[in-house]
């Protein structure tokens, strides 16, 4: 292993992490609600559920958050690393794990270790694994 | 409506803070999934700079009755490492890897009108209401099962 110091951007990634847990406080002494994307997306996904309108408003603030950020200092359009067959097998198995595994990234590896969580600790580590192995096997075996 | 607006707010602050941070950028995180590569180790401070603000919040949260906009803070109770935690995060896991995106850059990202964006977004949408038809019924209460997230 070898640091990547020209792409390593530690002040950005830390004020923007600081945004994200800002976000998730909002949320939980806000709405009570724990701020994990793959629950509030599947959530929404249930129409009739009485959270529902307050889902669909936070995945439009994320929309939005594009612009914004484009606005604010030119945020450069995302490039995507993987093909579209790949990208599908990539969607596929983000939305049934996340809902199977009871929550991602940011519902696990964000609320759930800033509550303390044996759950949350035990998933997160397992897909940081899982994760490392396939970028490991798609990059330098296959790739 | 207040609950509308303050969730708007929320989603505003998470996608600034993913974009801030760049993990917005499915090669940035690849960056940092490529152990054997180059490896970029922004997300981890991503992780630390949200953990070390949000933990207070949720300790505060445990200690409260009400949320702000009224009704109960809800904190998932499920406590057991259980098969289907261990089988859904080594899942998602492998999804993550292949494509750099998880659900809310995904999310973020449609915002940018990327087309990749909408082929990931639709596709996990579809792995979601897979899951759904998958466990068989429709899970009593609000969303579908003992979510922590």
């Amino acid at each position: 292993m070898s640091i990547d110091w020209a792409h390593f951007t530690p002040f950005s990634a830390l004020a923007g992490g600081a945004l994200i847990g800002l976000a998730a406080a909002l949320l939980i002494l806000g709405l009570g609600r724990v701020m994990g994307a793959a629950g509030i997306v599947g959530g929404a996904l249930e129409i009739h559920d009485a959270d529902a309108p307050w889902r669909w408003s936070l995945i439009a603030g994320l929309l939005f958050s594009a612009l914004v950020a484009r606005l604010l200092w030119g945020a450069a359009q995302p490039v995507f690393a993987t093909h579209w067959p790949a990208l599908v097998a990539s969607g596929l198995l983000v939305g049934f794990g996340a809902r199977l595994g009871s929550g991602c990234t940011s519902g696990h590896g964000v609320c759930g270790l800033a509550r303390l969580s044996p759950r949350s600790f035990a998933a997160t580590g397992i897909f940081m694994a899982t994760a490392f192995a396939t970028v490991f096997v798609a990059r330098h075996l296959v790739g | 409506m207040k609950r509308n607006s303050l969730a708007l707010a929320v989603g505003l602050i998470f996608g600034l803070g993913l974009c801030l941070s760049g993990m917005y950028e499915p090669t940035k995180v690849i960056g940092f999934l490529d152990l054997a590569g180059n490896w970029d180790p922004s997300l981890a401070l991503v992780m630390g700079g949200a953990i070390v603000v949000a933990l207070p919040a949720f300790r505060f949260a445990r200690r409260r009755a009400a949320a702000w906009a009224g009704g109960a803070i809800e904190l998932p109770t499920a406590r057991a490492i259980d098969a289907p935690l261990v089988v859904g995060a080594g899942v998602f896991g492998i999804g993550w890897g292949l494509g750099g995106v998880c659900p809310a850059p995904g999310v973020v990202d449609l915002g940018f009108f990327s087309p990749d964006a909408a082929i990931f977004v639709v596709s996990m949408a579809a792995g979601m209401l897979a899951y759904r038809a998958a466990a068989g019924r429709r899970l009593p209460g609000l969303g579908l099962v003992a979510q922590d997230a």
